[in-house]
């Protein structure tokens, strides 16, 4: 089970609602509160991250309900670790609510129904008790129904709540989702209505977030769940990118949007989309077909579907297939005796299978995160049988935490990490990215963990890594530590994390080795000789170092009498168009041919160049069959419109000045302090610096940023549906992209804005192998390792506020999938790496820099002894 | 004239500041008797231990507990009134001296501020000191009716009312919700202090502070100091901070925590490390000094002081410890909608 703070869409537990449950509403009625305490704690262990508390019922006191079941449910941290949701069209039961609760908890809801006074003393007292609101778009008049009444209720009211000075966060309006398709010419258009609101409320008032409950949607298709499901998944599939981010909605009854019957989800878009008059009768016509029975799938029966059972499993898990899952496992329930035993059973000796195959290089990381989604989805459906029954959840071989450390935003090998260990057999606890120390250690203490894996892509997250580690060993822990992503490495961990922790720490070179190392640190033979042979080696690797630290370094005097000598007559001539370039909404379609598979490959652990990789022997048909996957999302990327390219380039006069470059611009110079190589040359090999291409007597240099907007809400989808399959494919695609445009906008800079090659004429190929003139190296990277630059680079674009790319406190770029750099158009610019500097270095570049040494130790450190 | 709250944040732009330490040690040097304690004033009970009520009965002691902290170097006095509200009295049958004993007690904390502000123009300040009465709003005291509650909240916002109006009266800068180990009670006294503000029509500060009665950083009630935060910060209180709970040793992960999200003031006063098997605390001054001025170096404080067992040497000790030191410079955490359950949740832009 995964556990996270922080949400892009927010499900919404529905089931302690006594107008939304049947069964709960009898328990209530009943008295049996212990009963309905139990369906509270089930909602949270399936992973409700809010829940709602209704108790408005005729027959009901519902202040006396709504007090008892708040007090009880305070008494169960499980349950109390969320927010809650108190759900009452009553004040009176509101603020009843409102007294019991102690976190911060959303009131659902108020509204202008008795006017703007009641109204705004409803919002006072929220606001005096510490809640946020739900606001419903209603107002005298009625309830909005149109998209005009809509935005217009909730501007009006928006604009009323910030005159008292409500935070404009804490408002989350509700649009009023309405039922279509129920044969009144009016009701057609109240999906789009709907989605149209969401996206000009948004638009209109900063800060807040919107709300539905979707049954009323398909109000008219009641007793008809397939239908109802797809209805949902469908208008979910649009609302959630015009801007809706939380939902009362059963998470387990949607469909996953890309494999509900095409027909059918044609017709709900139809419907929902209102794409044409007789879209509802079409819809209904239709539903007659899905009602009681699964058609489609006995349409789309293959041979495999005449198996057993257990067999379809199997082969469901090994190929991936997620198509009959749920029905299978299903079906396996009603035959086991007990649900838990479908998991340990049929579904464990799938993966199993899944797992050797891997473990023996005949299966892939793709498919392994394809078999992943499978093993999920079945798994999902299990789990309410198994609370239902009071039954100990699955016992894995062991339990792992994973965090992307502070600062860091980057999760797609801890992603590929995880579900390979939970293919494996392991219980993962994802606390998702940017977590502090302090919650990784608390979660690994809270789930009694086996161990602890951590994960960051950038440099500054090293030394963060180092922090987690100091701060185990000062809680007392001993669980192992395990170090992966991009950045990390054997002699880092060796020398930096391993001597400020002294449990086990393990570097893990890949997602492949992953399974190895957990493995062995949970066996009770394997365990200990295991740690001492790491400890051993990484010792070892510390010995070696103290003795000879690399090569000498130069002083940096030396070094940088030592300079590249460019020959200034080869420095690229003046902009033709110097000054800020904006590009919001680059064309994506523009964007594939330039995009470099390689990577793409390696991220999911394929080894290979492209497109040779495509035939490989060992690798070609997982290779091919991830390109397929990768193209055809492409296409839908392109072709739906998911993501949004924005980007901008610079053209800023300029001189050097030693080993700065300083920026003459009208507000005043800004200087840019570059590092120098240190490490001792051979004769005639220059140490050199990213200054050394810049013109004492006057020059030019360039700056750029580029970012790939609109995963989050397509993420949050997969997310929801279990498919980590897809979720890490699409944040792979976004990130080749980001790369794809940094390439494509460079080639736009040399051929016409700077236009110092305006006949460039480069294929792809060579474009990737870099046969141009100029170099755009990036802040952190090993020319200019330092990244904390990449501030004062993104002050001078502004790029925060014109292309919406942010940087956390580590200088990690948002959204992710993101590029950066500096442009150098000296025809004898390369690319080097700036490797071991000095501590003359750091002291110098910390008085350019304008910060104290301590600092600029802490963010030169990786280049430092 | 400047309000309370911009006068405070001007001096903690400036340094950072110190508050007082302990009464209770202070207190217990004089070696009261029960009469010392009781006064005239003819109460049935027993007085002893009631250290508020010496405001009426003995007022030279707390006065002169005041004075040795200013002295010691203190910017802000806390009011001798943790237990002065109307659940606490009742067990020394003095609920009817609620009001008094609150005005007499802000008044004094007042009057010696005023002197010493006097002598050297450094503004001194006068807390409200609320504690968290022995009950609970979240917790049953009955393990088989979870529950069941002794009080609820509109009976302990009008205990808190009641406290806030004579301390207010007393002339008290601010209300200091001090030592929260249930948080929906300290949402009672926001509550309270905010209705009061109402009805003077003014602004009344609020300064804020949790006690943790784990390690792993929860309070009584549950919550983690985030989600703490999360449920308090629409009071915008002039601090917020942790005080008494363990030595500063443990406190140091959860003082970095706050002082990472909070957009206000963090005040830390811890007790004088555990206590040891005599129950006594014996931190030596310097000790504490040191501990508390890691965070003053690491720029994650404004306000710093003592709890239970910290004498006037060990606030000297924080005061020379800390001066010349920066101040934590307040953090603009981006806006985004931030509940609670026991735990934090954010969400997204």
């Amino acid at each position: 089970m995964t556990t996270q703070s922080s949400a892009q869409f927010v499900n919404i537990g529905e089931r302690t609602n006594v107008t939304g449950s049947a069964a709960f509403k009898k328990m209530i009625m009943a008295g049996d509160y212990t009963r309905a305490i139990e369906v509270a704690r089930s909602q949270v262990e399936n992973g409700a991250q809010v829940v709602d508390v209704n108790m408005d019922e005729g027959l009901l006191d519902a202040e006396f309900a709504m007090t008892t079941f708040l007090k009880l449910i305070a008494a169960e941290p499980d349950i109390a670790r969320v927010p809650i949701m108190i759900d009452s069209s009553k004040w009176s039961v509101i603020e009843a609510g409102l007294k019991c609760v102690s976190g911060k908890p959303i009131v659902n809801s108020i509204s202008m129904k008795e006017g703007e006074e009641a109204f705004l003393h409803y919002a006072r007292r929220c606001m005096a008790y510490g809640a946020a609101v739900v606001v419903m778009a209603f107002d005298e008049v009625g309830q909005a129904d149109t998209k005009d009444r809509k935005v217009e209720i909730c501007a009006r009211a928006y604009d009323l709540l910030m005159g008292i000075g409500f935070p404009p966060e804490d408002i989350i309006f509700d649009p009023n989702v309405f039922a279509v398709a129920t044969g009144i010419e009016e009701h057609n258009n109240y999906g789009v209505d709907f989605i149209e609101a969401c996206r000009e409320i948004k638009a209109r008032c900063p800060h807040v977030h919107i709300s539905g409950g979707l049954s009323n949607l398909s109000f008219s298709f009641r007793g008809n769940e397939p239908v109802r499901r797809a209805m949902h998944s469908v208008f979910l599939y649009h609302a959630i990118p015009a801007g809706m981010d939380m939902a009362i909605v059963n998470a387990g009854q949607l469909d996953v949007y890309d494999t509900i019957d095409p027909e059918l989800r044609t017709a709900c878009e139809d419907v929902v989309l209102n794409r044409d008059p007789e879209a509802g009768d079409r819809l209904v016509a239709l539903a007659e077909r899905y009602r009681g029975t699964d058609a489609v799938a006995e349409k789309q029966a293959a041979e495999w579907r005449s198996l057993p059972v257990v067999k379809r499993l199997e082969y469901a898990l090994v190929k991936g297939i997620d198509a009959h899952v749920v029905d299978d496992t299903e079906e396996c329930r009603q035959a086991f005796a007990r649900p838990i035993e479908v998991i340990e059973g049929p579904l464990m000796d799938g993966m199993n299978v899944v797992g050797d195959l891997f473990g023996s290089g005949k299966m892939f990381l793709p498919q392994v995160v394809k078999s992943a989604r499978v093993m999920k989805k079945a798994v999902a459906h299990l789990l309410p049988f198994i609370e239902a029954a009071k039954e100990p959840g699955a016992k894995g071989k062991g339990r792992i935490v994973l965090a992307t450390v502070k600062g860091d935003v980057h999760d797609i090998g801890k992603n590929i990490v995880g579900v390979v260990l939970q293919c494996n057999g392991f219980e993962v606890v994802d606390l998702g990215v940017m977590v502090p120390w302090s919650k990784i250690i608390a979660a690994a203490n809270e789930n009694d963990a086996d161990m602890i894996g951590l994960s960051g892509l950038i440099t500054p997250s090293l030394d963060e890594m180092v922090t987690v580690g100091e701060e185990m060993q000062r809680a007392g822990m001993t669980m192992p530590l395990l170090i992966g992503g991009a950045t990390t490495s054997k002699v880092h961990t060796a020398l930096r994390i391993a001597p400020a922790y002294t449990g086990p720490v393990v570097h893990v070179l890949d997602a492949s080795r992953a399974v190895g190392v957990a493995t062995t640190l949970v066996s009770d033979t394997g365990r200990d000789a295991y740690v001492e042979g790491v400890a051993a080696d990484y010792a070892a690797v510390r010995k070696a170092r103290e003795g000879k630290s690399g090569n000498a370094l130069l002083p940096l005097a030396e070094a940088r009498a030592r300079g590249f000598a460019a020959d200034m007559l080869l420095k690229a001539s003046e902009p033709k168009q110097p000054g800020l370039h904006v590009f919001d909404g680059w064309d994506l379609s523009d964007l594939r041919d330039y995009i470099d598979w390689t990577p793409f490959f390696r991220a999911w652990e394929l080894a290979g160049n492209f497109p040779a990789i495509l035939d490989d022997e060992v690798v070609g048909e997982s290779a091919r069959g991830l390109y397929q996957d990768a193209l055809a999302m492409l296409d839908r990327i392109v072709r739906e419109k998911w993501l949004t390219v924005r980007g901008m380039a610079a053209l800023w006069p300029c001189r050097r000045e030693g080993d700065d470059v300083v920026l003459t611009l009208e507000g005043g110079d800004v200087r840019l302090p570059f590092l120098r190589q240190q490490i001792a040359k051979r004769e005639g090999r220059a140490n050199m610096s990213l200054a050394d291409f810049i013109d004492p007597a006057g020059d030019w240099l360039g700056g750029f940023a580029v970012g790939i907007h609109g995963i989050d809400d397509h993420l949050a989808r997969f997310k929801a549906n279990h498919d980590d399959y897809n979720d890490i494919l699409l944040k792979a695609l976004a990130d080749r992209l980001a790369e794809a445009f940094a390439e494509r906008l460079h080639a736009h800079v040399r051929t016409t804005l700077w236009g110092y090659a305006p006949d460039e004429q480069l294929t792809n190929e060579a474009l990737i192998r870099e046969q141009y003139r100029g170099i755009r190296p990036a802040p952190g990277y090993p020319a200019c390792p330092e990244h904390s630059l990449k501030r004062t680079l993104f002050d001078l674009l502004g790029a925060e506020d014109r292309i919406g790319i942010t940087l956390t406190d580590s200088f990690a770029m948002l959204p992710t999938a993101a590029v950066s750099g500096f442009y150098f158009g000296h025809a004898q610019a390369e690319y080097f790496g700036v490797a071991r500097i000095g501590e003359d270095q750091v002291a110098d570049y910390a008085a350019r820099r304008g910060v104290d040494v301590a600092q600029a130790t802490r963010w030169l450190r990786p280049n430092l002894d | 004239m400047t309000s309370p709250r911009e006068r405070l944040m001007a001096e903690a732009a400036k340094r950072i500041l110190v508050t007082d330490g302990a009464f209770g040690t202070e207190i217990q040097n004089w070696k009261l008797s029960e009469a010392d304690y009781a006064g005239d004033l003819g109460l049935s009970h027993d007085q002893k231990g009631n250290n508020d009520i010496l405001a009426l009965t003995l007022p030279k002691v707390p006065e002169s507990i005041h004075r040795a902290y200013f002295e010691a170097g203190a910017d802000i006095a806390e009011t001798n009134t943790f237990s002065a509200n109307r659940i606490s009295q009742a067990d020394y049958g003095a609920e009817h001296l609620v009001r008094e004993i609150n005005v007499e007690s802000a008044a004094m904390a007042r009057r010696v501020a005023d002197e010493f502000e006097a002598r050297d123009g450094r503004p001194r300040f006068v807390a409200g000191a609320i504690g968290p009465t022995n009950k609970t709003l979240s917790l049953s005291p009955d393990v088989n009716d979870p529950g069941y509650r002794e009080i609820d909240f509109d009976y302990l916002k009008g205990v808190y009312r009641e406290q806030i109006d004579a301390l207010v009266e007393g002339g008290a800068d601010f209300i200091l919700i001090e030592t929260v180990f249930d948080t929906l009670n300290a949402k009672a006294g926001i509550m309270a202090t905010l209705d009061a503000a109402a009805d003077l029509g003014r602004d009344l500060p609020l300064m804020l502070s949790m006690t943790l009665t784990d390690l792993s950083g929860r309070n009584l009630s549950g919550h983690t100091v985030e989600a703490f935060w999360h449920a308090v910060r629409h009071a915008k209180p002039v601090t917020i901070g942790l005080n008494c709970s363990f030595g500063a040793e443990q406190l140091r992960p959860h003082v970095k925590t706050l002082s990472e999200i909070c957009d206000t003031l963090i005040m830390i006063y811890p007790n004088a490390g555990l206590p040891n098997e005599l129950g006594a605390y014996d931190e030596a001054p310097a000790t504490t000094a040191g501990l508390v001025g890691e965070w003053a170096v690491a720029g994650q404080v404004n306000v710093l002081g003592g709890c239970c067992g910290s004498t006037p040497a060990h606030i000297r000790a924080i005061a020379e410890q800390v001066r010349g030191l920066a101040p934590r410079a307040i953090p603009t955490p981006p806006v985004r909608t931030r509940l609670a359950g026991l735990e934090p949740f954010t969400m997204a832009a």
